[in-house]
């Protein structure tokens, strides 16, 4: 069957609510009888809690409930460790409250609950917790220091692990190669900030022993597994939900956040709805965050420019606890390589506790870090030997024919990194078309002499996505003729609703429109993951697919007993089914449906017709027959990817660096994506844009600034920069397509691309524009001021 | 001193009497009732959304006296006697999306939809002050709303397209 949908550029069909302001966010459901929480937050980065009194803020009117550790009961337990693994020796996990002691500024310390979220906010400066400071590590350096201060006194050297893993034989390279270079690359922390925060609605009916939650999350599923067990309540018995999600980047799937915990124990302690909603300053201080890492690596090269080996050690900062396990820390290992046939590298890298907010993947999960220090080596070793950027990848690229190219080490998943297919040479030579690389030289040189410093930036990567266990879906159609579509996965803005209709589409021959979708809530699909990993589309999409193929089979099979035809015949579309070569032979997919149920009891307009039609077969038969297996066509099917399958990109852009200020700005910007197989351009090259724009926050605004105290001090929007439309420029977007050999349907996933080469591309661009006055860029992000003080430096010397 | 007095300025309610979206309203408010709180929970107008509570990411902008502002800035008493549109406000009494909104849907002006209600509000006041702005125009007067998901780029673009139909219709008035 030829496909239509898939590939076209099909209007959003979650826009008109959202548009109109009819979106359901948790912080939009008003619930009968429901209380408001807040947190009371340690505004200590390490401290013992001495005493904690919260009798005035009890007795305070309006206040219902105030909990703290001591309240907890059996509900005091560490969070689970999402991601075991053996190099992780000591791992470390939050209580939903802190007990005896804080290690970071944010962790929350009490749970109250009042009328409003006004008077809960009186309560908590009520509270009267009485701290004993303890000394604060706040930076690699303090957390390394031999004898420095412990984030958790039990973990020697703020440890949590330290992986290494080999591949070819770097030391014997090493000591033959012609050039051996070895710098230091820091990036700091940053922020996903997604506009909404964080939020939790929880409401319990006791008589119906039922715990609903309504959670700005994710992964709604593990979530619901994770309460069920933590409050001893069948899993059918917890119902969340992920309604409208205001993005996610990756730090919405977490199991545990404190307030996922507390706001449902105090929903069931009160037998009332009680929610929590997270404000700005809350996100800054509690929500996870990610990026910083500090990379010592050595690496050599011929004198044709070909790499030849890499050994790199890098420390990772994980916070005060490793609820993820160390599976950043490990996708930046596998993700150094990039699209280059490196034979020989050495990776080790120790992950170290701070007394700052924990870390867990952020949009890029460690990728835009590996992809900075492999691409400052591809512009380190063009420069050395005076040859072009360019040029120098071309050299080391794997080739389309070497696919799949392992590159050696073991992936997040515990599976190979493997990379299944991709043509790096063909993205490079769009991204040269696109950006007119080879008149830039004149461009600049123009430039340069009316005092204006151009400069090119280039930045490839490859991205592991589409990563396992599984994904499943539902496909039903209705007696109306619409289908119900379910999967497990929830959507935070990356048009699920849309794309997986276009997919059930093409197979059931009907309108997007009449595909419904719904997700993100544990009732209407039983089993899933989440969305995370760039995997949602990819995974859940082919879940989606098999169940459709299904569905249509099973369509083909009942049609075509009732009009004695073969089903191989049988045709789907226009929301029709008909003999082939007989379209006069038809009948609704509606009817189709209610024909699948044996027809007694049938009811409306397609069952009224359905009885009047003249057809063959078992209509209104008593029995089912059993080579259909169950009533209906309906059909569940779940999808397991062998391995991640990898994705590929290569971004350019010219800038204009202000010597006399510090500023940048993009004069042209192009964004070259394959994502193998695209179901619906629009929806990717709007997930590219907005990673873009996340990137560029990343590289020269967004800046987690913590002092000696560890404190976030630039804990406000006013303080941390997004990108505004004014520093975001015009993007180019274009796509190059090898389809993964491993989904069924060709795809890689999209969701993380667009942020991750965005740091090595303006180091890349600004080492080019500052190329006179010899700069090296070697941290990330910079800002203004920065850039100014580099070329301070290199005036002074 | 009573104990149960704490802060007692922040329980004083007062009548207010405004017109949200062509509706009136008299309500007894406490005098620290955030603007924005008032539109989403008091009256169940939950477009209008919270995305920072300093006002900076524009997420609450709603036309007071037909002036884009921010609702978390301001106390609902402050708005006794004005009249307010929020995004529910925005397509009118018939169903049609109004043309921002509809240009919005067309040019996928939005992801996760959080932030669109304030930059549909303030596109609203921006082109009527300017109805025929340049690109730069555009993205400095958006520059007042954060988005976290688009990047921008077709956001800019639904504005480009809003305001061409917009002129042409005002031209068809004329």
């Amino acid at each position: 069957m030829a496909t239509r949908w898939f590939g076209a550029p099909v209007q959003r069909l979650e826009d008109p609510q959202l548009l109109r302001g009819k979106g359901t966010f948790v912080d939009d459901i008003d619930l009968p009888d429901m209380l408001q929480a807040a947190v009371l937050r340690s505004n200590h980065a390490h401290a013992r809690i001495i005493s904690i009194d919260t009798s005035a803020a009890r007795a305070l009117p309006g206040v219902h409930l105030v909990i703290t550790a001591a309240d907890l009961g059996d509900v005091l337990e560490p969070s689970p460790l999402l991601v075991p693994h053996q190099a992780l020796t000591e791992p470390r996990t939050q209580l939903p409250l802190a007990l005896d002691e804080v290690r970071y500024v944010g962790e929350a310390v009490a749970f109250v609950v009042a009328d409003d979220r006004y008077i809960a906010e009186d309560a908590l400066d009520l509270i009267d917790v009485d701290y004993e400071p303890l000394p604060v590590v706040h930076n690699f350096e303090v957390a390394t220091h031999a004898d420095g201060p412990l984030v958790h006194a039990d973990v020697p050297g703020n440890v949590a692990a330290r992986l290494e893993q080999i591949v070819g034989d770097p030391d014997t390279v090493f000591a033959s190669a012609p050039r051996v270079m070895r710098e230091t690359f820091s990036v700091e922390r940053g922020a996903g900030m997604p506009m909404e925060g964080r939020g939790v609605l929880a409401r319990w009916e006791a008589h119906e022993s039922m715990l609903t939650c309504w959670i700005s999350t994710q992964g709604p599923i593990p979530i619901r597994n994770g309460l069920a067990a933590i409050f001893h309540l069948p899993e059918h018995k917890v119902r969340v939900i992920a309604p409208h999600v205001g993005g996610g980047f990756g730090t919405k799937i977490m199991l545990f956040y404190p307030e996922e915990i507390l706001t449902p124990f105090a929903a069931m302690q009160l037998g009332r709805p009680v929610k929590w909603i997270e404000d700005r300053r809350e996100n800054f201080i509690s929500t996870n965050q990610e990026r910083g890492q500090l990379h010592d690596v050595e690496y050599a090269f011929d004198d044709q420019g070909v790499l030849l080996a890499v050994r790199d050690t890098f420390l990772h900062d994980t916070g005060a606890y490793t609820p993820y396990g160390i599976i950043v820390p490990i996708i930046t290992a596998c993700s150094l390589p990039g699209p280059y046939r490196l034979k020989h590298y050495a990776s080790e890298f120790t992950v170290v506790y701070t007394n700052k907010v924990p870390v867990s993947p952020y949009r890029g999960a460690g990728r835009p870090h590996a992809v900075f220090v492999m691409e400052r080596i591809m512009d380190r070793i063009a420069r050395e030997l005076k040859l072009d950027r360019c040029e120098v990848r071309s050299r080391n690229f794997i080739q389309p024919d070497e696919f799949p190219w392992d590159i050696g080490f073991t992936y997040q998943d515990g599976g190979p990194t493997k990379y299944d297919s991709g043509n790096y040479q063909a993205g490079l030579d769009k991204l040269k078309e696109l950006l007119d690389y080879d008149n830039f030289p004149k461009m600049q040189a123009q430039a340069r002499q009316q005092g204006r410093y151009l400069g090119l930036g280039i930045g490839y990567y490859v991205e592991g996505t589409s990563i396992g266990p599984y994904e499943g879906a539902n496909v039903r159609v209705e007696s109306d003729g619409r289908v119900f579509a379910a999967t497990g996965v929830t959507s935070q803005g990356q048009a699920h609703a849309t794309v997986f209709a276009q997919i059930v589409a093409d197979q059931l021959g009907l309108r997007p429109e009449d595909v419904l979708l719904t997700e993100g809530d544990s009732q209407a699909f039983n089993w899933g993951v989440g969305s995370f990993a760039s995997r949602a589309a990819t995974v859940a999409g082919a879940a989606m697919h098999l169940a459709a193929v299904k569905v249509r089979e099973k369509t083909q099979q009942v049609a075509a007993d009732l009009f004695e035809a073969a089903p191989n015949d049988i045709e789907l579309a226009d929301g029709k089914v008909f003999v082939r070569d007989a379209p006069q032979r038809s009948l609704t997919l509606g009817q189709v449906a209610i024909a699948a149920n044996p027809l007694r009891y049938s009811y409306g307009e397609n069952a009224r017709k359905l009885m009047s039609m003249k057809l063959a077969g078992s209509r209104p038969g008593p029995a089912l027959p059993p080579e259909r297996g169950a009533p209906g066509l309906e059909a569940t099917e779940f999808y397991s990817p062998p391995h991640a399958s990898f994705a590929s990109g290569v971004h350019g852009a010219i800038i204009e660096v202000d010597t006399s200020s510090g500023m940048v700005s993009f004069v042209t910007y192009v964004a070259v994506h394959d994502c193998g197989r695209v179901v619906n351009p629009v929806v990717v090259e709007g997930q590219v844009h907005g990673g873009v724009a996340q990137g560029i926050g990343g590289a020269f605004f967004e800046r987690l600034v913590y002092n000696e105290e560890g404190q976030l001090i630039n804990a406000s929007f006013m303080d941390y920069l997004l990108p505004t439309a004014a520093e975001v420029p015009p993007l180019i977007v274009a796509h190059v397509e090898t389809p993964s050999p491993l989904s069924p349907l060709g795809m890689k996933g999209a969701g993380e691309a667009g942020v991750i080469p965005v740091p090595a591309l303006f180091a890349s661009a600004i080492d080019d524009a500052l190329a006179p006055f010899g700069i090296r860029v070697r941290e990330m992000p910079l800002h203004p001021c920065r850039v100014y003080e580099l070329l301070q430096e290199a005036r002074a010397s | 001193m009573q104990e149960h007095n704490l802060f007692p300025t922040f329980s004083e309610e007062s009548l207010i009497a405004l017109t949200v979206n062509g509706s009136h309203y008299e309500k007894l408010v406490p005098a620290r009732l955030l603007l924005s709180d008032f539109l989403r929970h008091d009256l169940r107008l939950t477009g209008t959304h919270v995305g920072c509570e300093h006002g900076v990411c524009g997420c609450c902008t709603v036309l007071l006296n037909g002036e884009a502002v921010r609702a978390c800035l301001m106390l609902a008493v402050q708005a006794d006697g004005m009249a307010i549109t929020t995004i529910e406000g925005m397509a009118g009494t018939n169903s049609e999306l109004h043309p921002i909104q509809q240009a919005f849907l067309e040019k996928h002006g939005l992801q996760c939809g959080f932030c669109t209600p304030g930059i549909i509000i303030s596109v609203h006041a921006m082109l009527h002050e300017n109805p025929d702005p340049t690109e730069e125009e555009i993205r400095h007067g958006l520059s007042g709303n954060l988005c976290r998901c688009t990047g921008y780029q077709n956001i800019v673009e639904a504005v480009k397209l809003a305001a061409e139909r917009l002129r042409a219709a005002q031209k068809e008035e004329d």
